[in-house]
């Protein structure tokens, strides 16, 4: 190994990186977002998706979802340090794949083509539960809600019929049944 | 109807209801209304520093040595950028502090106004919490609500950003109501069970170790006191970070001295082969575990922390116990006297070994050096500086390089509250503020800054205040013309590149002593040091001592970068005996 000249050490062993969603209760206040972002962008934590809103107007509490990937402990972390930031509330975590949370990202598609290619289009997001919202003699505007990876490969199939722009949002996620997060 | 006050007369409200004595500030445009309120209030003195970070400084020095938040008190802009690094600094050591800014009036913010900053945005990532208020009736409550963020769970710093047309609107006070749930952010998780765990953990130990931190200074006195019971109802060997030092007797049989980078050969070894690690308020920073793969390989780990974010955030620990360091401890110590009360004696035999490598550890000597009758070392300066002064229940600061580390080694603190350094954020220029806060709250304590010239230079300007306010502080300055543990590395690590670490056209710091209105002193030879010591301790006037020490002296022993504990890098005497070659090289 080369010599070191750092005054500090090596980086150890990279551990596996798992992906999870956080969910953060939050106070809906000046700089609560830019908080909770900074956390991330400050202690160099990913963030891949996220969605926020209020969602509690009489008692001002907003809800966070974060998508991240991180190993077991910058996810242990992550959580910890969330939970001390004075406007959180609480913080709840889950792995990507768990079979007890529903969680669904939409997206806005803008197809631009004739009718045939137009039809193949609402063929392809049919499982997606497609939302016509738009529509004129060449153009449409679909909303699909799926998972993440179901709407990078609708996008990819969707090239073809005059996919011309995408919006999306970031994940949401809800406990089946009757339980709700702790 | 009750009593309408201005924002800034609800400023100075609460500082009377949470008891504030000294503000430490500076005036600027945007915090005139408080600035003019400041005669009505008898209570509160306020202290002006002659730079916004020296007023930080000097409020960390104040909160540190006296165990009560700083308060510092800034204008908008300039005034909130300049307290940055205090803040900074507060955060990484965990030192309560209140900061008051000024800011634009509400109209004028986001318009890029004369001295207009994002304050909030800016210190958002070095504080525990920051607000902007906007709104006159919020003033009150959330001062309040600054004071109780930045004094419980882990102190450290906050921030409250008063628009200057707020300090003029008015209010109603409420009286402020202490409250008793704090938000879920105070953490004693701890139960019985845990401590429970730790004693049978600790009765079957061979090779234990205490490894304490500033948690337990920051815990409080008796926290310092139960350690102290702890130990010795142990009888296991203890060492502590830097932030740590003064919360065990420094020149008990037990302690076996500051542990990290430049800590003893024996703390260092134990660490690295002890078989049980109690951490007690300490946060595994990389100083001190060095290469974290090889960290204590052996042992099984147990942390008390009050910061449930510390557990496990750079070392796996077996066994966390979140908690008060003081209540955690307390309990531990009841409960090993209920069911355990022989445990010293049954454990000796246990730890009988133990001891006994330790001994052996320690008979290397790991923080001698080779003294000399010619020119001072900066060690020796140091030694001569505590037999001088130890009787006389010092406060001590530091600046940041060697010379901070020489004084870690070689004055032994035997009380909590003595030591402030700034050992997280690393700041040059901290140890002369610093001075100045502690004096502040020990006006008849003596008070000195070990300090190194590169650094003192960095925040010089506040000997002004010094004097301003009769504090007899002493910067006691090991002047080696180099910033010495750059030097140091660079000649350890860049082949003697000494790139931009010498300090040419030094300032003559007896004279700039007499400019200030102080009294300087230099002393050249080890032969007339202790004289010239007593005269600095003697002299009830600030003062700057100016001890030429070896220009070249290293700082030893240190673990090279990115090695584990037990292999450390001695001192010249050990390297002559050992003849250092090949293999022993390529540790640096």
């Amino acid at each position: 190994m080369a010599k070191s000249k750092s005054a500090y050490s090596d980086p150890g062993k990279k551990g596996k990186l798992d992906t999870h969603i956080i969910v953060v209760w939050v106070d809906n206040e000046a700089g609560v977002l830019a908080r909770v972002v900074g956390l991330f962008s400050g202690r160099g934590y990913n963030i891949e998706s996220l969605a926020v809103a209020e969602v509690d107007p009489k008692r001002g509490i907003s809800r966070i979802t974060i998508v991240t990937t991180g190993t077991p402990q910058v996810i242990e972390q992550i959580k910890l340090q969330l939970g001390k930031l004075v406007p959180v509330h609480k913080v709840a975590d889950f792995m990507r794949g768990d079979k007890k949370i529903i969680f669904k990202e939409m997206a806005l598609l803008k197809l631009v083509g004739n009718t045939s290619k137009r039809n193949k289009a609402l063929k392809v997001c049919k499982k997606f539960n497609p939302v016509v919202l738009d529509k004129t003699q060449k153009s449409v505007v679909l909303q699909i809600t799926a998972l993440r990876r179901e709407i990078d490969t609708v996008m990819g199939d969707l090239k073809k019929f005059g996919l011309v722009s995408v919006s999306r949002t970031g994940a949401v996620a809800m406990t089946r049944g009757s339980e709700i997060f702790k | 109807m009750s009593k309408l006050y201005t924002g800034a007369e609800i400023v100075f409200k609460c500082m009377e209801d949470q008891k504030v004595e000294f503000i430490f500030g500076y005036p600027g445009g945007a915090v005139l209304p408080i600035y003019d309120e400041l005669k009505n209030h008898d209570s509160i003195k306020h202290i002006l520093a002659r730079h916004e970070q020296g007023a930080g400084h000097a409020a960390e020095g104040y909160a540190r040595s006296c165990g009560k938040p700083g308060v510092v008190l800034v204008t908008s802009g300039p005034g909130a950028t300049n307290v940055v690094t205090a803040l900074t600094d507060a955060y990484m050591d965990s030192i309560p502090l209140v900061c008051i800014s000024g800011q634009v009036p509400t109209h004028l913010i986001g318009t890029d106004a004369f001295q207009e900053c994002d304050t909030t945005g800016i210190t958002r990532p070095c504080t525990k919490h920051n607000w902007l208020v906007k709104d006159v009736k919020d003033l009150a409550k959330t001062i309040h609500k600054a004071f109780e963020v930045a004094t419980t769970g882990r102190p450290g710093p906050v921030l409250v950003d008063i628009p200057k047309d707020i300090q003029f609107q008015k209010a109603k006070y409420t009286n402020f109501k202490k409250q008793k749930k704090l938000n879920g952010k105070s953490n004693n998780r701890f139960s019985q069970k845990d401590i429970d765990k730790l004693i049978e953990m600790m009765s079957k130990a061979k090779q234990p170790i205490f490894y304490t931190g500033g948690g337990v200074i920051n815990s409080g006195p008796t926290a310092s006191e139960q350690l102290r019971d702890l130990v010795s109802i142990t009888g296991f060997p203890i060492t502590s970070t830097l932030q740590g030092l003064g919360s065990f007797p420094g020149d008990d049989n037990q302690f076996l001295g500051m542990l990290g980078m430049h800590g003893t050969y024996e703390a260092n070894n134990a660490m690295h082969d002890c078989d049980l690690m109690i951490n007690i308020g300490a946060r595994f920073d990389d100083r001190i575990t060095g290469k974290i793969d090889e960290f204590s390989p052996k042992s099984k780990k147990v942390h008390i922390d009050i910061d449930p974010s510390s557990i496990n955030k750079n070392v796996k620990v077996d066994l966390p116990i979140v908690g008060d360091v003081s209540e955690v401890i307390s309990l531990l110590i009841k409960t090993i006297k209920k069911h355990k009360p022989n445990f010293l004696k049954s454990n000796k035999e246990n730890i009988s070994k133990w001891w006994e490598q330790i001994g052996k550890w320690r008979s290397v000597n790991s923080l001698n050096f080779i003294n000399s009758d010619k020119t001072i070392k900066p060690q020796f300066a140091i030694q001569r500086l505590y037999e001088l002064t130890k009787n006389k229940d010092t406060f001590i600061t530091t600046e940041v390089g060697q010379h901070q580390m020489w004084a870690a080694q070689h004055y032994k603190f035997d009380k909590p509250n003595r030591w402030m350094t700034s050992g997280g954020l690393g700041t040059m220029g901290y140890g002369l503020p610093a001075a100045v806060g502690v004096q502040i709250a020990h006006p008849d304590k003596l008070v000195v800054d070990i300090a190194g010239e590169a650094s003192v230079l960095m925040t010089m300007q506040e000997m002004s205040t010094a004097v301003q306010y009769n504090l007899p502080i002493k910067i006691f300055i090991l002047n080696n013309e180099y910033m010495g543990m750059v030097r140091q590395w660079q000649e350890l690590l860049h082949e003697k590149n000494y790139s931009e670490s010498y300090t040419a056209a030094l300032p003559d710091f007896v004279k700039l002593a007499e400019a200030y209105g102080c009294v300087g002193i230099r002393a050249k030879t080890p032969n007339e040091l202790d004289q010239k010591i007593q005269e600095m301790i003697d002299v009830k006037k600030p003062v700057i001592f100016d001890c030429l020490v070896d220009k070249e002296e290293n700082c030893f022993p240190m673990i090279p970068s990115g090695k584990p504990h037990n292999q450390m890098l001695l001192g010249p005497n050990d390297q002559k005996e050992n003849k250092i070659t090949g293999k022993g090289k390529t540790l640096v």
